[in-house]
């Protein structure tokens, strides 16, 4: 046993051996229908209006619910009246924390739902009532009388962790850190990460640069504000309508909470509106229950836009201290990070993702990332994709540009250099299996966009980031219809095309066209548990799934032909939709279809299924490299993106067109975190832009065409070889966007979102510096 | 025997250590082991980790084979949006 956590510690180099390999090098070379681009099966509804959201679910009695939140960020609160309101006419029901008992399994959850002994931000809900219609339930939240005792406040993640920064939590003692500190703090957590000695790599460098940044709090934005009908019905049997990327992950919580046996709760996921890991957790629909069981009649509850920026989950805020150093020659010698992110009121900022994800890029024999985990009174933070790597991806990179700068190396030749590749050893640990970083950047430097000319106050940026992707729990049921169409269902809510994904994959295995597949998303009570739908894990892990329900549902087939023709069922092959002998001496008969062997199944044994469930392994890391070109605009700050290209490795891409959806998706989510998107709180703790006028997104005319360049190292962990693509094209733009701004400008910020106050500061001040 | 090396973040709540030797033939020995070996780690298991096994990581795979002389990491486990 080693004591001392010095690198040299690390066992000794060895060969990377897979532990999960299901890809199918052959079957690869031919597929029939993977690749291709067919309309989405769900296009028609959500085109039409016929898609059914969160807040379009109506149930017979429905009422109307409505959440009183605190006006304050940080108050104890002393106490609670309803009684004027439960007297109102039209009033149903009406709940506070007394409605909930403690939880010590979803603690954090309870308190954030319904806030408890203090209201910790703006928007906290205190109080919630159901009510025959909308203007009764208004009137009654101002009937709730509630007495606070209000606290001193802190927004910021840098103030939080002073030693005199107003505590929010007198229990909250910092883990990660040895010896254990007796006294509470802000601080919930420290990780660290690393290799090798940063001070001995930081003596070989020739040029070091250290700087420090910072990243405001962002929204993902998504269109949809969280909405859910609820209905506990007399005996106890409750069911719940809710737009939400993990349904059953909501059944357990809610059950939990309401104190309720999960069977008991029956969680339907609609139509989602956008969610992007904002809507991986639960916020109103524990409300929306209570209320309901209450009131004895269902309750839907709808937030506002004011409601989603003050009380769902915006991603972290962070302060970044980052220092590279680097030979003449362009060799990485040393990387060091502390990263600092506040998480909102409850502890979870993904400051350890981010600190793992920095410097993934790099094959680096020096590296130590420090990271710390912060409350603040503001509303706790959920997932944004990739939580916490765009951040301190974007310092990385940004240093990483400024040193090609200085080594006058071209910054894709730097990356290059000292990239990440197989059989590296991850500057969070393991060795990285295949992956294709590499390819990424070569794509990158051999694009068109790269060598294009570029005009004045024109700059171009490069940057490269990383995710790790995952698999979870998974399961899946095929179904072979008599008319020979197939029924497949997934328990992972469709948030990025998934259900084409399903549709493709299961008419590859089948040998069958893509329109005789149709997939839905099953509610919680006809399928085993499915993680939620978020890691990029889903054409991965569902997708593995449907292959295999496909591969039983093929064997079943075969038998069912093997009894008809009275031959050994492994006398039977499966080709092209159709099963057949094997060979000469198994027999001479005509192939069979699998619309044949579906039409007599009543006759050979019933139904013909496929069913598949398991812990999804080997999903694998995906790497991409953005290149942008921007104009700034020396008089205003404003910037424009002219030009945008990413290139990303998708493993394999099931239907191109997704695939390409999701690497521009990410971009332009970066595009808005780089330079406009911004949390602004005032002086009193309140969220000063809580709606799209004030809170800026990117619209189309801010756009240019994303172009996109799929790189396919295949995952081996994946039968056909897929990677997740749904989270690394929101790593790299804040950085590309970065470099290209400094390119263009001449001046380098280290503060985001870069908008155009903060652009021309920069360009005046360092004109003052220069006389 | 496995050998174990855990990330920063374990290793100051084990007081320091970096490395050890387990003997385990899949995931949940390797878990019993190390909470055995590093009881300061069992909130910290309790409350969910992950196992690169020669760079693939596993969640919730208890019996997971381990193959010999492979490299093993113990991470934070992972999750995204």
């Amino acid at each position: 046993m080693a004591r001392n956590p010095d690198a040299d510690n690390a066992p000794a180099p060895k060969a990377v051996k897979t532990s999960t390999i299901e890809f199918d090098a052959d079957k690869a070379k031919s597929f029939k229908v993977v690749g291709s681009r067919p309309p989405r099966p769900d296009g028609m509804d959500k085109v039409t209006g016929r898609a059914r959201f969160g807040a379009d679910m109506v149930m017979p009695g429905q009422l109307v619910g409505l959440i009183l939140r605190s006006p304050h960020p940080h108050a104890v609160i002393v106490s609670i009246d309803t009684t004027e309101a439960e007297a109102l006419s039209g009033v149903k029901s009406v709940i506070t924390r007394d409605d909930f008992a403690e939880n010590a399994d979803h603690h954090d959850v309870l308190c954030n739902i319904m806030a408890r002994e203090k209201a910790l931000y703006e928007g906290h809900a205190v109080a919630a009532v159901s009510a025959t219609s909308k203007a009764v339930a208004r009137k009654a939240l101002k009937l709730i009388k509630i007495d606070y005792q209000i606290l001193p406040h802190v927004t910021d993640v840098d103030l939080a962790m002073a030693p005199d920064a107003p505590l929010l939590h007198a229990d909250m003692i910092t883990s990660g850190v040895s010896p254990v500190p007796t006294k509470p703090s802000n601080v919930a957590g420290r990780s660290e990460f690393g290799h090798g000695d940063v001070e001995a790599g930081f003596a070989q460098a020739d040029v070091i640069i250290e700087r420090d940044f910072k990243t405001a709090a962002t929204h993902q934005g998504y269109i949809e504000p969280h909405a859910c009908v609820a209905n506990v019905g007399a005996d106890g049997m409750s069911e719940l309508w809710c737009c939400t990327q993990g349904h059953f992950h909501v059944r357990q919580v809610c059950a939990s909470l309401l104190g309720i046996d999960v069977s008991r709760l029956r969680v339907t996921a609609s139509e989602i509106g956008g969610g992007f890991g904002g809507k991986t957790t639960v916020f109103i629909e524990p409300v929306a229950l209570a209320l309901s069981r209450k009131a004895g009649r269902p309750v839907k509850i709808a937030m506002s836009r004011d409601e989603v920026f003050k009380a769902s989950g915006p991603t972290a805020s962070s302060s970044m201290n980052v220092k590279i150093g680097v030979t003449k020659d362009g060799r990485i010698t040393a990387g060091e990070g502390e990263f600092r992110y506040q998480g909102g009121a409850f502890a979870g900022a993904p400051a350890d993702f981010g600190a793992m994800s920095a410097f993934a890029c790099y094959a680096l024999d020096n590296v130590k990332t420090v990271a710390y985990d912060v409350v603040t009174n503001r509303p706790k933070g959920a997932a944004y994709r990739a939580p916490g790597a765009p951040m301190s991806v974007y310092a990385v990179e940004s240093v990483i540009a400024e040193l090609a700068g200085e080594i006058g190396m071209d910054p894709i030749e730097l990356r290059l250099k000292n990239a990440a590749r197989e059989g590296t050893k991850s500057s969070y640990g393991p060795k990285f299996g295949s992956c294709g970083l590499v390819e990424t950047l070569e794509a990158a430097r051999d694009h068109p966009h790269y060598s294009a000319p570029l005009g004045p106050n024109q700059g171009r940026g490069v940057a490269s980031g990383f995710w790790f992707n995952f698999g979870g729990e998974t399961c899946s049921t095929l179904n072979i219809n008599a008319d020979g169409t197939v029924a497949i269902a997934v328990g992972t809510p469709d948030i990025g095309g998934s259900r084409a994904a399903m549709c493709i994959m299961a008419a590859e295995e089948l040998g069958i066209p893509y329109e005789r597949v149709r997939t839905i998303v099953a509610d919680t009570s006809s399928l085993g548990y499915n993680d939620t739908t978020e890691g990029s894990r889903v054409t991965f892990s569902s997708g593995m799934a449907v292959i295999k329900a496909s591969r039983k549902a093929v064997t079943e087939m075969c038998n069912r032909a093997a009894m008809i023709w009275d031959i050994p069922a492994e006398a039977v092959t499966w080709e092209d939709g159709h099963a057949k002998p094997s060979g000469a001496n198994a027999g001479d008969f005509e192939p069979m279809s699998l619309a044949e062997i579906a039409a007599s199944a009543s006759k050979t044994g019933g139904p013909i299924a496929g069913h598949h469930e398991y812990n999804a392994d080997g999903a694998g890391v995906s790497f991409g490299t953005h290149i942008v070109d921007t104009e700034v605009d020396p008089e205003t700050g404003r910037v424009d993106i002219l030009r945008y290209t990413v290139v990303q490795d998708a493993g394999k891409a099931i239907h191109p067109d997704y695939v390409e959806g999701q690497f521009q998706g990410g971009a332009v989510q970066g595009i808005g975190w780089a330079l406009n998107e911004e949390y602004i709180y005032g002086e009193d703790g309140r969220l000063q832009n809580a709606g799209f006028l004030d809170y800026r997104m990117p619209v189309a005319s801010d756009l240019p065409m994303i172009d996109t360049v799929i790189v396919e190292v295949p995952n081996p962990g994946h039968p056909y070889g897929v990677r997740g693509v749904g989270e690394t094209g929101i790593v790299p733009p804040l950085a590309a966007i970065a470099n290209a701004v400094s390119a263009a400008s001449g001046v380098r910020l280290t503060e985001l979102p870069m908008s155009p106050p903060r652009v021309l500061k920069a360009i005046d001040d360092a004109k003052v510096a220069a006389q | 025997m496995v050998q174990v090396t855990l990330s920063g973040t374990f290793q100051q709540v084990a007081g320091g250590i970096s490395t050890l030797e387990i003997e385990a033939k899949n995931i949940r020995q390797l878990l019993g082991g190390l909470e055995k070996q590093c009881p300061e780690l069992k909130s910290e298991i309790e409350k969910g980790i992950a196992v690169a096994i020669n760079g693939t990581i596993y969640r919730d795979d208890w019996f997971q084979p381990i193959p010999e002389d492979s490299e093993v990491f113990i991470i934070p486990r992972l999750a995204g949006g």
